[in-house]
C-alpha cells in the first residue's frame, strides 16, 4: 500500500484549505472569542463570532496546528457564516455524529461537510478534525452564559 | 558483536505495516521487548507465580528470591551500593513523585524553592507543582539556549538559602541533550542542594553510575529499556529513604498494626505497599542482563553512530529544521526536527503509512517547545535494534511524504 490510501484524508478540497485558508484575519469586531486546545498534539485554534439577532454575521478562526484541523475549522467557517444559532448548534451536532458514526447518518446527503468524511477513517486524526467544532461550541456557550445572549461589541 | 543479528531477538520488528516492513523509530516513547523478555513473563506465569514475601511455600519462596534478585541486579547495572536503596515503582513518574510527596512533603515548606530545567517531561514538573501549591513554595527553572544545552551558568544564581532540591533529567526526551550530572550535582551539594535525576531516558542509553555521579535520587523506567510496561523504581540515598515517611500504607509495607496507628518496615519494603508487579519485574531482570550482554557503552555507541549518520544526511535536505545540538557527538539518540512546512501530525501519519514508526506532538514537554517557539515538532529515536537501513528507509520516506503533500494544489502559502 502506498501514500494514494491517504487519498480519502488528505483530498484535495482539504489541503487548498489547510494552505489558503478562508476567513482566516481577527474580526475588527466580534461579540465572543474562545481558544480551542487539542492537548494530545498541543494544536491551537482561535475562533471569533460577530452575532446579531441569533445569526452568525461573521466569523474567522486561525490558529496552529496540522492540515486536518486548520482545513477543518477552515471549512467551518464557510459552512457556518450567515446561520442562525439554533441551526449552527445542530451543524456541529451532526457533524460529532458523523465522526463518531453514530446512527445512520451515511445515508444523508452530507453537504460541504463532505470532504472531511475521509477522516473517520483514521480515528486517531477525528480529535483534529472536531477541535474547530467544539471551540465554536464553546464559543457559543460562553456568548450565552456571560452576555445573557446580550452582548457587547469587542474591538479586537 | 553483530547489531544487524540484535533486530533477530526482537519478534515485533519482523513484521510488516501496510504492506512495509515495520521500522520502529520512537523509542523514547517506549522501547521494543527481546525475546527473553516476554518468555520470562510467560515462564513467571507458568512456572512460579505466587505471592512474595508472604508464604512459606515452595513458589512464594521462588517468587521472592527472584524478584529480590532483581532489585540487586538493578542496583549493580546502576552502581548502587546496596539493593535497599533501589525501590520498585510503576514508572518513572511514580518515582518522582515517591520523592516530592515524601520526601517533598517532609522537609519542603512555604517559601522554601525547589529549581527544575525548561527542558524537563511533564513527569518532573507536574509533581512538584503540586508539592509546591501544598506547601506555598516556589518553583525556578533552569532555561534551555537556543543550542538546546542548559544555561549551566545561571545555576549559581539561581540556588539561592531556599534551594531545597535540583530535579532535572539526564537526557532530554525531546533535544537528546546529555546534562553534566555530576557537575551539576557538585554544584547544589556544594550549596547544601539535594538532587534527583529523572533517568528515564538516561539507564536505558548510557552506562550509569549513581555512586560516581553522586545524586540523591535517580528515576528510571523498566519499558523504555527493554523491560515490560508497569515496572520502574527509584534509587535514593539510602540514609534518605530510611527517614522518609511512606507514601502509601497496606499491606508489604507494615511491621505492625494496631486500631490507632501503625509501624512499618524500613526502605524499600515501606514504600511497596501492597502486592507489587511480580511478573513484571522478574521479567526485568532479562532485560538488564541482555543490556549488560551488550554492553551500555556499545549500546551508546551504536546509537551515536546512527544519530551521526542520520543527522549528515538529514542536514543536507531542504526545508529541514533541527532542534537541538548539530554534533551527534554530545547528543542521545534522539532527533527532534520540522520539515517542508508539514505539520508533524501529518508527518507522522505519512510516515505511517510507510510502515516507520516516529512520534510526533509536543513529547510531554510543553516548557520546552515554548522555549523553542514550536507548537511541536517530529522525533525520532535509536535503539540497539535500529539499523542504518532503517534510518535509510525513514530518509525516502521523508522525501516521499513531501512530495504527496505538496501534491494537486500547490499554492503555498
Ligand atoms: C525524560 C523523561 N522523563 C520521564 C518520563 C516518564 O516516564 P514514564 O511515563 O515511564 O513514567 C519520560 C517518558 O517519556 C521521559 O522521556
Amino acid at each position: 500500500m502506498a501514500l494514494e490510501a491517504l487519498d480519502d484524508l488528505y483530498r484535495e478540497v482539504i489541503l487548498d484549505h489547510f494552505k489558503n485558508p478562508r476567513h482566516h484575519e481577527p474580526l475588527t469586531v466580534h461579540d465572543v472569542e474562545e481558544e480551542g486546545f487539542n492537548p494530545l498534539c498541543g494544536d491551537q485554534l482561535f475562533v471569533q463570532l460577530k452575532i446579531e439577532q441569533g445569526v452568525i454575521q461573521d466569523i474567522a478562526s486561525w490558529g496552529k496546528g496540522c492540515s486536518i484541523s486548520q482545513a477543518s475549522a477552515s471549512i467551518l467557517t464557510e459552512i457556518l457564516k450567515g446561520k442562525k444559532i439554533e441551526a449552527v448548534e445542530r451543524d456541529i451536532q451532526f457533524f460529532k455524529d458523523v465522526m463518531n458514526r453514530r446512527s445512520d447518518l451515511d445515508q444523508q446527503d452530507m453537504g460541504d461537510l463532505e470532504a472531511l468524511v475521509g477522516v473517520r477513517n483514521f480515528p486517531v486524526r477525528i480529535k483534529c478534525a472536531l477541535l474547530g467544532w467544539t471551540t465554536v461550541e464553546a464559543a457559543l456557550k460562553q456568548f450565552k452564559q456571560v452576555e445573557g445572549g446580550r452582548c457587547k461589541k469587542i474591538q479586537s | 558483536m553483530d547489531m544487524k543479528e540484535i533486530k533477530k531477538d526482537f519478534p515485533i520488528l519482523d513484521q510488516s505495516i501496510r504492506g512495509h516492513r515495520l521500522v520502529y523509530l520512537d523509542s523514547a516513547a517506549t522501547t521494543q521487548k527481546p525475546k527473553i523478555v516476554i518468555e520470562a513473563i510467560q515462564r513467571y506465569y507458568e512456572t512460579m507465580n505466587a505471592n512474595i514475601h508472604r508464604g512459606v511455600y515452595h513458589l512464594s519462596e521462588i517468587s521472592t528470591l527472584a524478584y529480590e534478585e532483581t532489585r540487586k541486579k538493578v542496583a549493580a547495572f546502576l552502581g548502587a551500593k546496596d539493593a535497599r536503596s533501589i525501590v520498585f515503582t510503576r514508572n518513572a513518574t511514580e518515582a518522582i513523585n515517591l520523592v516530592a510527596q515524601s520526601w517533598g512533603g517532609k522537609h519542603v515548606g512555604e517559601g522554601d524553592e525547589i529549581l527544575l530545567t525548561e527542558m524537563e517531561h511533564h513527569s518532573n514538573i507536574v509533581p512538584w507543582q503540586l508539592l509546591a501549591q501544598k506547601k506555598g513554595a516556589i518553583l525556578k527553572y533552569v532555561s534551555v539556549q537556543s543550542n538546546g544545552t542548559l544555561d549551566l551558568n545561571s545555576i549559581d544564581s539561581l540556588i539561592s538559602e531556599r534551594t531545597k532540591i535540583f530535579a532535572f533529567t539526564h537526557v532530554s526526551n525531546v533535544l537528546g541533550t546529555m546534562n553534566p550530572v555530576k557537575a551539576l550535582v557538585e554544584k547544589a551539594h556544594e550549596r547544601g542542594v539535594l538532587v534527583l535525576v529523572d533517568g528515564a531516558q538516561g539507564a536505558a542509553h548510557l552506562p550509569v553510575d549513581v555512586s560516581d555521579l553522586g545524586c540523591d535520587f535517580y528515576a528510571f523506567s523498566a519499558h523504555k529499556m527493554l523491560g515490560p510496561t508497569g515496572v520502574g523504581g527509584l534509587y535514593g540515598k539510602l540514609d534518605l529513604l530510611e527517614e522518609m515517611p511512606p507514601m502509601l500504607g497496606g499491606g508489604e509495607m507494615i511491621l505492625e498494626v494496631h486500631k490507632e496507628y501503625s509501624t512499618w518496615k524500613s526502605s524499600p519494603e515501606k514504600f511497596e505497599a501492597g502486592t507489587p508487579n511480580i511478573a513484571d519485574v522478574i521479567a526485568f531482570s532479562k532485560a538488564i542482563d541482555y543490556l549488560k550482554k551488550i554492553t551500555m557503552e556499545v549500546v551508546h555507541q551504536h546509537e551515536k553512530e546512527l544519530t551521526q549518520y542520520a543527522l549528515a544526511r538529514l542536514m543536507e535536505l531542504e526545508d529541514f529544521t533541527l532542534y537541538g545540538l548539530k554534533d551527534a557527538q554530545h547528543r542521545a539518540g534522539v532527533i527532534s526536527f520540522n520539515y517542508a512546512n508539514i505539520h508533524p501530525h501529518d508527518l507522522g501519519t505519512l510516515l505511517d503509512h510507510q510502515g516507520i514508526a516516529i512520534r510526533t506532538g509536543h513529547h510531554c514537554a510543553q516548557l520546552l517547545m515554548r522555549t523553542l517557539q514550536v507548537p511541536a515538532t517530529a522525533r525520532v529515536s535509536f535503539y540497539i535494534y535500529n539499523t542504518k537501513e532503517d534510518v535509510d528507509a525513514f530518509m525516502l520516506a521523508l522525501i516521499k511524504a513531501k512530495e504527496y503533500f505538496n501534491r494537486g494544489t500547490r499554492s503555498a502559502r
